[in-house]
């Protein structure tokens, strides 16, 4: 039991960490069970997997090790109840302060592939493994280090912007229109921050969740513009997932391409 | 038409006299219908104040189950959606705005200028808006125009088509 437990655990840990080409093939979500809620002390659950199909968890869970609640005055707190499942992983959140919580993960990891005797190879893991991961003889080194963030918003009371501080590191999202006060017909905007800078001409994947019974997907692509800014009208209700994918910016090896995603679920409430 | 206009400009005119006085007054005769469904509850109800460009001034009046132990009866203030978003989740209620949730009918509820929650109004165009929203049904939101302060009694009413009747709104001097 322990085992398959650790296999699927090992799974989602691999595809969290996994190459920019790899991440776009299946998405990761963060699904909390209300956004907006007007009672201090209440409960949300959240589901966090890893699958094609928003929000339906039928491939693999993610990983709970780097999940991270940050309260409305920035305290960490600790997830409750926490599971992973053969799909999906479960954890409960208090909502014990008025305000907006933010919960996520973040990923840091290195991809490298080189060629050895003539053959290809690759490896990925932490940056602090590289220097051993890679022998000595490797030829056409190419190392990329990435750093994915994961997350989602809940608010009790009225929206605050204390845990939305952006920390400096990776792909993170500064709002404009806050997060969890988001209404179909209206537009929202909100800026891109690479480690901190504005991430310009970076494409944003829009997409909303209940494809399973669309004929047709309800998704959108817009680019930052050179303030790092990128405008959406949700043209429905419902929970919608955003995706942005950055390269460059300063690589802490040598050397080796950058590359950060960002990744958030939204609720979009009717008016 | 002519008697109308007469009507009207001494209405305007007493009005105006009457405005002095400082007894101005706002009447709300909301309709909740009686729905025949499986499962009844009787519905959360707002009723606030918006300036004509969408902005909430604020809440007259809030129907909801506030008795309920550990205050579980505001978890579902937030369903009353656009009340929440524009004034209930930041605004400090005043005063006699809560009350109990109301039996299908005509409820009425009346509010006077200079005491709370109405208070002292700013001369304008305003919407009384009114919200409903039940548990395990829908939810409707109803919009009255009216001009504050009346020159002389002025009447105004709206319908909701499922969750709300007819909404009336009567302005005095």
């Amino acid at each position: 039991m322990t085992a398959i437990r650790r296999g699927v655990a090992a799974a989602a840990f691999v595809t969290a960490l996994i190459v920019p080409a790899a991440a776009s093939a299946h998405r990761q979500w963060i699904l909390p069970s209300s956004t907006v809620l007007s009672k201090e002390g209440s409960f949300v659950t959240v589901d966090a997997a890893v699958s094609n199909d928003l929000f339906f968890f039928d491939h693999v869970p993610m990983r709970l090790d780097a999940m991270t609640i940050t309260g409305p005055d920035g305290a960490k707190l600790t997830p409750q109840n926490a599971a992973t499942g053969k799909y999906r992983s479960t954890f409960d959140v208090e909502l014990a302060k008025p305000g907006t919580y933010r919960i996520g993960t973040v990923n840091d990891g290195v991809f490298a592939s080189y060629k050895l005797n003539g053959e290809t190879k690759r490896w990925r893991g932490r940056a602090t493994e590289l220097a051993t991961a890679v022998p000595a003889g490797a030829t056409e080194v190419k190392v990329t280090q990435s750093t994915r963030r994961v997350e989602t918003f809940v608010t009790a009371g009225a929206p605050s912007t204390d845990a939305l501080k952006p920390s400096g590191q990776g792909l993170e999202l500064q709002p404009v229109t806050h997060p969890n006060d988001l209404v179909a017909g209206e537009s929202a905007s909100f800026k891109l921050l690479l480690d901190g800078k504005p991430a310009r001409d970076t494409e944003v994947d829009i997409v909303l969740g209940g494809g399973r019974y669309l004929a047709k997907p309800v998704e959108a692509k817009v680019k930052t513009n050179a303030e790092g800014l990128f405008s959406y009208s949700w043209p429905q209700p419902g929970m919608y997932w955003i995706e942005a994918e950055a390269r460059g910016g300063a690589s802490t090896i040598p050397n080796a391409e950058r590359s950060a995603a960002y990744v958030a679920t939204f609720e979009v409430l009717p008016e | 038409m002519r008697l109308t206009a007469a009507a009207t400009a001494t209405a305007a005119l007493s009005g105006f006299a009457a405005g002095a006085a400082q007894a101005a007054d706002l009447q709300v005769a909301v309709e909740i219908p009686r729905l025949t469904v499986a499962e009844y509850h009787r519905p959360y109800v707002s009723m606030w104040l918006e300036r004509g460009d969408g902005s909430a001034v604020k809440t007259l009046a809030v129907w909801y189950d506030g008795k309920k132990a550990k205050e579980e009866g505001k978890t579902w203030l937030k369903d009353m959606r656009q009340w929440w978003r524009k004034a209930g989740r930041s605004e400090t209620l005043a005063n006699g705005v809560t009350g109990p949730t109301r039996a299908p009918g005509r409820q009425q509820i009346s509010f006077k200028a200079g005491a709370s929650p109405l208070g002292a109004l700013q001369a304008g165009q305003y919407n009384l808006v009114v919200e409903a929203a039940r548990e395990v049904g829908g939810r409707e939101v109803v919009r009255v125009p009216f001009t504050w302060p009346a020159k002389g009694r002025q009447s105004a009413s709206g319908k909701g088509s499922s969750e709300l009747g007819a909404v009336s709104v009567t302005v005095t001097p």
